[in-house]
């Protein structure tokens, strides 16, 4: 397990540069910006306010919050004990709800909702492009095209077709929220089988955007593999057609698993623009209405949280990597 | 070159990428020079006017020839237009109710079913059940049938401006036809207008040209980026590859729309231009280029040829563009037409989220799908205000990634079929 224990720690290693400098992005990208923020904040605030003692200590109060009148160095230390602490201030847009409070039901939703269809979505995708290279002819003639133009397609747009055909054509799903509106959130089968309907059209679109996707690479990995050295040299042995499908399988598996750790990033990114479309409770839409009511600490803490999500889902796939691939394994020998 | 472009030329997939492309380009150039409506105009006064042929009714009535027609089925047409099948299903219910055998009466049969109410109707009558509200409805129908049954002529009438008298001008008869090319006030809306009143396709067409430029200014800074990263970190190697390597792995997984959101945030409403999202988008999209520019070139670096080139006392430059660039050309201009497709949805994806370019001055194809779906242009079933829009996109991107197949298949012989 030297090998292993070698790659994974190197991983974790990374893993925590990354994480440090995405919190330090995520500290001075807004800093650098011209103007000061808190100004901004208080002129949305204090609208219709006359009283200027009023709006200073307003100001005064948001200053001392995020510490904008103290040196760049002590406000980054203050910005990383609040952090810790779970404490991103008060959200503007729905005060006196902290930003804590509004993200704590929003990420659940989100990683329920995206993770497993991202997975599903590889699945799929990965078989329908092996069998397509497989296969060939009439089948492969029929899908490549298919995939090629539903990945091409914006993840929001999918979203809209699915909800336009499925939720207001057929009326089979309901077309916003993630569960009925006249429900309160408890463990009985009602509510349960609510988000069960609610889940669905989400869920397939992003399923769909991500078979498009990785259908296509893992075609051509598949086709690269099959005309290799060992493929022919197995069958001048003779060794049976199934076997060396699954050897071609295998080998052409292990790039889309890093393919998928580089582009959950970005499958992501399109999955949460595909939850506003449907009113999903999770992180996207809280994202547009924070963008829509100008909040600013609740759009910094959901870029933060969107960001470590994205590192652990990859990191979480690197460790699994390092199961699968042999090479791996051989390098303790070295 | 001239025989690599020619065997680009033969790649099906390329060519037919290319024309789809090639269109669009001409359509976004041709329009504006015949159509020269402002594509931000406000031209409706309410919401999602759907596609049709407006025609000014002032003008129509006001006509200087009019023609007359005789046509047997206008009657009925006129009253199937105006009675919906729900008002049908409705005065069928109410004949029902009245004791008038079910058999009886055939909604599809319109001068027999108005017979029959004609006949039977009397507005003061309830049945036990009816609400009030209902019974009112059933009166507003037999108003608005009336108007409809009767043959004679609309009388036109203009008030006198000194006494305020009204003063018949004209009558409109039901036989009474215009000619539409006669008419001073005709306006094609092909695609109907917008949540804002104004005309869809002159607003798109002008979106797909703002979009592709976005595209075409974020490709051109992200491929820049990426190849000159991707070069120096591929072909210097040592420490400078090292630096360039952690900040493109870093810029790998820290997913770009994060970063796009907190950037065009942080810019700030009034300064975010279309140019300022495109540069912005370029900035944090060059990673892809850069990482795959830098393995190929390491690759490349100890050739015999480059070697030697090397010995002969070139310079890195010298070096980089002579003996380098022309193995790399065809992957740079592959990864750069993806840049520019990817560039245009990144743009759709932040303008949904209300931190696209700001709106009063163009359209871009994110902000016309942001503004369909503030104004529910999906469950309102105004397709025209979204699906348009998701078409260019779509026909865009798959144009482009037609054609980076097609130059793929060329360039790679082992995904050849």
């Amino acid at each position: 397990m030297k090998g292993y224990r070698k790659y994974f720690l190197n991983k974790l290693a990374w893993f925590l540069v990354t994480f440090v400098c995405a919190f330090l992005l995520n500290f001075i990208l807004p800093r650098l910006m011209p103007g000061d923020p808190v100004a901004a904040i208080v002129a949305h605030l204090a609208q219709g306010m006359t009283n200027t003692t009023g709006i200073q200590k307003i100001y005064q109060q948001y200053a001392d919050l995020f510490g904008t009148n103290k040196p760049m160095l002590e406000q980054f230390f203050l910005y990383m004990r609040n952090v810790i602490h779970g404490n991103f201030g008060f959200s503007f847009s729905q005060y006196p709800r902290t930003v804590a409070d509004t993200l704590k039901s929003a990420i659940w939703w989100t990683v329920a909702l995206q993770f497993p269809a991202i997975i599903v979505g590889w699945i799929i995708g990965n078989t329908l492009g092996a069998v397509a290279a497989y296969i060939k002819g009439g089948f492969d003639k029929v899908i490549m095209p298919i995939s090629i133009f539903v990945s091409n397609f914006p993840a929001f747009g999918m979203a809209v077709i699915l909800l336009v055909i499925f939720g207001v054509g057929l009326k089979w799903f309901p077309t916003s929220g993630g569960y009925g509106f006249d429900l309160i959130p408890n463990l009985s089968w009602k509510f349960v089988w609510s988000v069960i309907v609610h889940y669905q059209l989400p869920f397939w679109s992003i399923v769909l955007i991500a078979i498009g996707g990785q259908a296509i690479g893992m075609r051509s990995m598949s086709i690269y593999e099959l005309n290799a050295d060992y493929v022919k040299y197995s069958r001048f042995l003779g060794i049976h057609d199934r076997k060396i499908v699954l050897y071609v399988f295998r080998n052409a598996m292990l790039p889309q698993v890093t393919g998928l750790a580089l582009s959950i990033g970005t499958m992501v990114g399109g999955a949460l623009i595909a939850e506003i479309i449907f009113s999903y409770p999770g992180l996207g839409t809280t994202l547009l209405h924070a963008v829509l009511g100008q909040d600013y600490p609740l759009i910094s803490a959901s870029a933060l949280i969107i960001t470590v999500m994205v590192l652990v889902a990859t990191f979480a796939i690197e460790i699994v990597y390092g199961f699968i691939d042999p090479r791996i394994k051989a390098a303790q020998s070295d | 070159m001239k025989h690599t472009i020619r065997q680009v030329f033969h790649s099906g997939k390329f060519i037919v990428g290319f024309i789809i492309f090639m269109l669009l380009i001409l359509i976004v150039l041709v329009y504006p020079v015949i159509i020269k409506y402002d594509p931000l105009e406000i031209i409706g006064q309410g919401t999602f006017f759907p596609p049709g042929v407006y025609v000014s009714t002032y003008d129509s009535v006001n006509a200087s020839t009019t023609y007359i027609l005789m046509l047997d089925n206008a009657a009925a047409k006129r009253i199937a237009n105006k009675l919906s099948n729900d008002d049908r299903l409705a005065m069928k219910e109410w004949l029902v109710s009245d004791g008038i055998p079910d058999t009886q009466i055939d909604t599809t049969d319109i001068v027999s079913l108005l017979d029959l109410w004609v006949k039977n109707y009397d507005p003061n009558k309830s049945f036990p059940g009816m609400t009030y509200a209902k019974q009112r409805y059933y009166q507003r129908v037999n108003t608005s049938l009336q108007g409809i049954l009767s043959t004679g002529g609309l009388i036109i009438a203009a008030p006198d401006p000194t006494t305020g008298v009204l003063t018949q001008t004209g009558i409109v008869n039901s036989t009474d036809y215009v000619n539409i090319s006669q008419i001073a006030n005709v306006r094609v809306l092909p695609l109907g207008t917008d949540n804002f009143g104004r005309d869809v396709l002159t607003e798109l067409v002008r979106a797909a040209g703002v979009s592709l430029e976005i595209g075409l200014v974020a490709g051109t800074i992200a491929t820049l980026i990426g190849l000159t990263l991707g070069l120096l970190g591929g072909y210097v190697g040592g420490w400078l590859d090292d630096v360039i390597m952690f900040i493109t792995n870093l810029f790998t997984v820290i997913p770009g729309i994060v970063l796009l959101i907190l950037i065009s945030f942080s810019i700030g409403q009034d300064k975010r231009g279309a140019v300022t999202i495109a540069i912005v988008i370029g900035f944090t999209s060059w990673v892809w280029t850069a990482r795959a520019v830098r393995s190929q070139v390491v690759s490349l670096r100890n050739r015999d040829h480059v070697n030697l080139s090397k010995l002969s006392g070139h310079s890195i430059v010298h070096i980089i563009i002579a003996d380098i660039l022309p193995y790399i050309a065809s992957y740079v201009v592959m990864a750069f037409i993806l840049q520019i497709s990817s560039a245009i949805l990144a743009e759709a994806n932040l303008s949904i989220l209300g931190l696209g370019p700001r709106t009063s001055d163009m359209p871009t194809l994110g902000l016309m799908m942001n503004w369909a779906m503030i104004y529910q242009a999906e469950i309102l079933g105004k397709w025209w205000a979204y699906f348009p829009v998701l078409v260019t996109i779509a026909l865009i991107t798959f144009s482009m990634n037609l054609m980076n197949t097609g130059l793929d298949q060329v360039f790679n012989p082992a995904l050849r079929d």
